[in-house]
């Protein structure tokens, strides 16, 4: 079939496709029952077209505007979590609780890690210089100084304000690093972890000998429920990445990978929102100056309440 | 261009090409979206301190839209305008799923968070080996995302170029190869002295015949591209 006659017998069909999809792509909706049959027939406009060698501008031609039809017709669905409350209440403890072993392994990583060198700078209080800059540390002895003004009521709620904002930035984009770094077969998730532990053991030992254990616990434990708990769930959603590379099991690594991917999606999301709600408690609670015992019960409260949400919630009967 | 199309098959049993852009003009566009971002930073670093100084409130407040800049400015574009960052549309590129359908917030969350693994050991070294070893130039963020990212405009079929001659169909049809080499050639023919493109016209000799081979040539390809006269 010649050029021409093709195009005779199809022109006026392709320029109404090509018009019919710049409406809908404006959100105009009126002939949308047409786009189903133009593009099954475009499609087959396109395969003859190929099949008889007609040309091979217009084949490039049909194949655009077939594609355009295709990406409007088939649109893959991505609200699958319903609502953010059913994500919290079912997807993501679910999530977590698929990949229990690597939220025990790292828990013990982390803790382990953390208390070893804890009682190792206990015995050796000189460590935490090769660890921390000295001016860093007397910033931290400083803010944590039972008899100087804490990191408490002397700021403002401005200030509160400001470092909500911090707490965001700084701690949810350590989340996401911490997670995608994990490709790189684990190893990215792992230093950070392993550092988080390192850090986080030195600094409380180091307090606790400098006699600002209580001003430095009643701080953290609030908002360590779900700070500590956010960053270590983001560790998980990093090695599940890592050891799908790394032991990708009777697939291709990309399927692998994929898979992984998918899974881990879900505890990254919640890990963010958890670390949004430690933004919050650390930013307006945790400076609040209280009695001691009322601290500690409310952080052992959120200790349980985060225990309890990630172990039970979702459970299906007879789960 | 043969080498960078990526088929998907359709429910309706076509084929359709997708055209997918390799590393150079995909930096461009990390480049371009990247000056955007820490142009946005900036300016509402900017505005804020010359609002009422950067105390308290307001200062919270651009730390945490520098964190959804930083995170979310390319998911927000990819998925509410048709796959394309600024930069993207600037460059003419999109991100479309393997199948060619509209990319979706996981996949675009995934794509663009898996950058950070890109980057290392450093400056997207793993984003550009992967790019280089996969077939359709996907570095490791769209492999575990299942995403490509394509050319957004259509083939550019350079009908200026072709001198502007009555079209005549060739003597018998011919494969599309033949007709891009036939178009080639009369887009080329220009630029190529009198002799060499003499010679070259010469060798089709059932196509171009033996009398002025070039002009027929030329003019046989204003036929294929769609000249009507």
């Amino acid at each position: 079939m010649k050029l021409a006659a093709f195009e005779a017998q199809g022109r006026a069909r392709w320029d109404r496709f090509a018009l019919l999809l710049a409406a809908l792509e404006r959100g105009d909706r009126a002939d949308a029952a047409e786009l189903a049959p133009l593009y099954r027939h475009v499609c087959h406009d396109l395969s003859l077209a190929r099949e008889r060698q007609i040309s091979g501008a217009l084949v490039a031609e049909l194949n655009e505007l077939a594609l355009s039809g295709h990406r409007l017709l088939y649109q893959a669905r991505t609200g699958q979590w319903r609502s953010i409350g059913a994500f919290l209440a079912r997807d993501f403890p679910r999530a977590v609780r698929r990949e229990w072993r690597l939220v025990a392994v790292l828990h013990a990583l982390f803790y382990g890690l953390a208390l070893g060198l804890a009682v190792l700078a206990w015995q050796h209080p000189d460590l935490i210089y090769s660890f921390v800059d000295p001016a860093n540390v007397s910033e931290i002895e400083e803010m944590y100084d039972p008899a100087g003004p804490v990191a408490g009521d002397a700021r403002g709620a401005e200030d509160d304000a400001t470092m909500f904002g911090f707490y965001i930035w700084n701690n949810i984009s350590i989340a996401f690093r911490t997670f995608a770094s994990g490709l790189a077969f684990g190893v990215g998730t792992l230093v950070s972890v392993i550092f988080n532990a390192l850090y986080f053991g030195l600094i409380a030992s180091h307090l606790a000998k400098v006699g600002s254990a209580e001003p430095f616990f009643t701080f953290v434990v609030a908002h360590g429920a779900f700070e500590l708990t956010a960053i270590l769930l983001s560790g998980v959603a990093g090695m599940r990445l890592g050891l799908s590379v790394l032991a990708p099991g009777a697939r291709s690594r990309v399927a692998a990978m994929r898979e992984a991917a998918l899974a881990s999606l879900p505890i990254i999301a919640g890990a963010a929102l958890m670390l949004l709600a430690a933004a919050g408690i650390e930013a307006f609670w945790s400076p609040r100056q209280l009695a001691p015992y009322v601290k500690y019960a409310v952080g052992a409260a959120l200790w349980l309440l985060v225990a309890l949400w990630l172990a039970l919630a979702g459970r299906a009967h007879g789960d | 261009m043969l080498d960078t199309i990526h088929a998907v098959q359709t429910p309706e049993g076509v084929d359709l090409a997708l055209r997918v852009a390799g590393p150079v003009p995909r930096a461009l566009a990390w480049a371009v979206d990247a000056s955007l971002q820490l142009g946005v930073a900036a300016a509402m670093w900017i505005l804020f301190g010359m609002i009422g100084g950067l105390a308290g409130l307001g200062l919270g407040l651009v730390l945490i839209a520098q964190f959804l800049v930083m995170w979310f400015y390319p998911v927000l574009f990819e998925v509410r305008a048709h796959g394309q960052t600024p930069g993207k549309r600037m460059l003419g590129l999109r991100v479309v799923q393997e199948n060619g359908t509209p990319v979706g917030v996981a996949a675009s969350v995934l794509r663009n968070f898996l950058l950070v693994a890109d980057f290392l050991p450093l400056l997207y070294l793993a984003g550009l080996v992967s790019m280089i070893a996969d077939p359709s130039f996907r570095r490791l963020g769209d492999l575990a995302a299942g995403t490509l990212v394509v050319y957004a405009d259509p083939p550019r079929v350079r009908l200026a170029v072709i001198p502007d001659v009555t079209p005549v169909p060739p003597p018998f049809p011919l494969t599309l190869e033949e007709q891009a080499a036939v178009i080639a050639f009369a887009q080329r023919a220009d630029s190529l002295s009198a002799e060499r493109a003499a010679e070259l016209a010469s060798i089709p000799r059932q196509l171009a015949g033996d009398d002025e081979p070039r002009a027929r040539l030329i003019a046989q390809a204003a036929y294929l591209v769609g000249r009507t006269g």
